[in-house]
């Protein structure tokens, strides 16, 4: 599916958001690529119900609310979402546009890419246990996709948290033995859950160990057995043939390495008066771009969306002129906003 | 006060802390790699410390946000602590912490 915009914006936290209202005022569509299923990127993917108290004007909003209020104002310039796709590759079109290619296979034509990504993709931690990539994609999975993969296995699933407990809850009728290893007799997860898994535990229909994954046993990809440890009992092996760790997300730069953009750091590093990269038509604002200065703050995104929009106007209107005006004044940007 | 760190090499650099600074402030800036990307509110997991010697038993107890976020942590040990959860203060002078694998 090739579709075509103004901009290509990867990354829909607040930075991204933003930028999609002040590209709106200037009448340029946008186009948003993000891993995550939902907006809002870190904040509400680390901290939806922190406080977070330096947003100018909201002496006091969680990354859950802030992201919510971005959605509602950029909501006139009906921006078009791809979620849960990785922005996997950058190429360059025969007329001088930009291609952003997702893993889904999505490609989105512009002349102006924007990479608001904060630090990187969101993906899956990945316990650090000696071969293990080894047997990823065969034996050891990140995620539940189709829950018929999984009918008879002897499934063992490692993690104390909400994705960990729902699983076991959910896999439990359909393997053919399950087993959920955590280091402590804790969960970080809904009270409703782990009742339902000591339910299920005192019946023998899951097994519950209080322990972490040690070794990986195995061929070709295929796990045998898992060496299991705690500091009372010491180290044993149990048998099982898939792995899931669920030990939630964490941050890698991906494929943003291979864009051929200059990176400092795995930083990107922009001018101060655009923000775009050392290649044309290529922006970077919030928490991915590096210059003299820099402070990883929301608000600085915020000036950067801005100014940066400016500049992707002369690009993808190279015959129009820029009318500056403000949102207080203006019936124009009113209208646009659908206020007047 | 000083904090005598191992990162996932082996090598020990010995690094020097400020009080009232979170151990995590000082490694990350003393170029330690802690990834620390929720900028220390307790809720990512990512600057993960296991605290060796006799230092643990001298820390105050972990909060129950720390112990909860510990369940998002990789290779979670008894000395395992976050290290934006520790202050730095004259009675920690010389603590060791080795950063935990990534």
């Amino acid at each position: 599916m090739t579709l075509e915009t103004d901009v290509a914006i990867i990354g829909a936290g607040p930075i991204g958001l933003f930028a999609v209202f002040e590209l709106g005022l200037l009448d340029l569509k946008a186009h948003l690529v993000d891993i995550l299923d939902r907006p809002g990127g870190q904040c509400t993917e680390l901290y939806p119900e922190k406080p977070i108290y330096d947003i100018p004007g909201l002496p006091i909003v969680t990354g859950q609310e802030l992201t919510e209020r971005l959605m509602e104002q950029v909501k006139p310039f009906k921006p078009i979402f791809h979620f849960s796709q990785m922005a996997a590759a950058l190429s360059k079109e025969p007329d001088g546009r930009w291609k952003i290619t997702t893993d889904a296979g999505t490609e989105i034509v512009a002349p102006v890419v924007v990479v608001a990504a904060g630090g990187g993709s969101f993906v899956p931690k990945r316990p650090p246990i000696a071969g293990i990539e080894a047997y990823e994609g065969k034996s050891v999975h990140y995620a539940v996709r189709k829950m018929d993969a999984f009918r008879g296995k002897n499934i063992l699933i490692a993690g104390g948290g909400d994705s960990a407990l729902d699983w076991t809850i959910n896999l439990a009728p359909v393997a053919a033995k399950l087993t959920l290893v955590h280091h402590r007799d804790g969960f970080r997860a809904a009270q409703h859950s782990v009742n339902q898994m000591r339910e299920l535990a005192s019946h023998g229909k899951i097994n519950f160990e209080i322990a972490s994954v040690k070794a990986l046993h195995g061929d070709d990809g295929r796990l045998r057995a898992v060496t299991l440890a705690n500091p009372g009992k010491g180290e044993w092996e149990h048998a099982c043939d898939t792995l899931i760790p669920f030990f939630g997300l964490t941050i890698k730069l991906g494929p943003i390495a291979e864009f051929g953009l200059n990176l400092t750091e795995n930083l990107i590093a922009v001018d101060t008066a655009k923000f775009q990269s050392t290649t044309p038509g290529i922006f970077a604002i919030g928490d991915i771009n590096t210059y003299p200065g820099k402070l990883k703050l929301i608000l600085s995104g915020f000036h950067e969306a801005a100014l940066m929009a400016q500049e992707a106007f002369h690009i993808c209107r190279p015959n129009e002129k820029l009318r500056f005006q403000y949102t207080t004044s203006s019936s124009n940007l009113q209208k646009k906003l659908g206020v007047a | 006060m000083k904090i005598i760190a191992t990162d996932r090499k082996g090598a020990v650099h010995e690094v020097e802390g400020r009080d009232g600074w979170s151990v995590m402030e000082i490694l990350r800036d003393a170029g330690l790699p802690i990834a620390a990307e929720c900028g220390g509110a307790c809720a990512c997991a990512t600057c993960h410390v296991y605290v060796t010697g006799d230092w643990f038993a001298k820390l105050p107890a972990r909060s129950d946000a720390e112990v909860d976020m510990l369940d998002m942590a990789l290779a979670v040990e008894p000395n395992s602590r976050l290290s934006c959860q520790i202050t730095c203060a004259p009675e920690l002078d010389g603590i060791t912490v080795t950063v935990a694998p990534e």
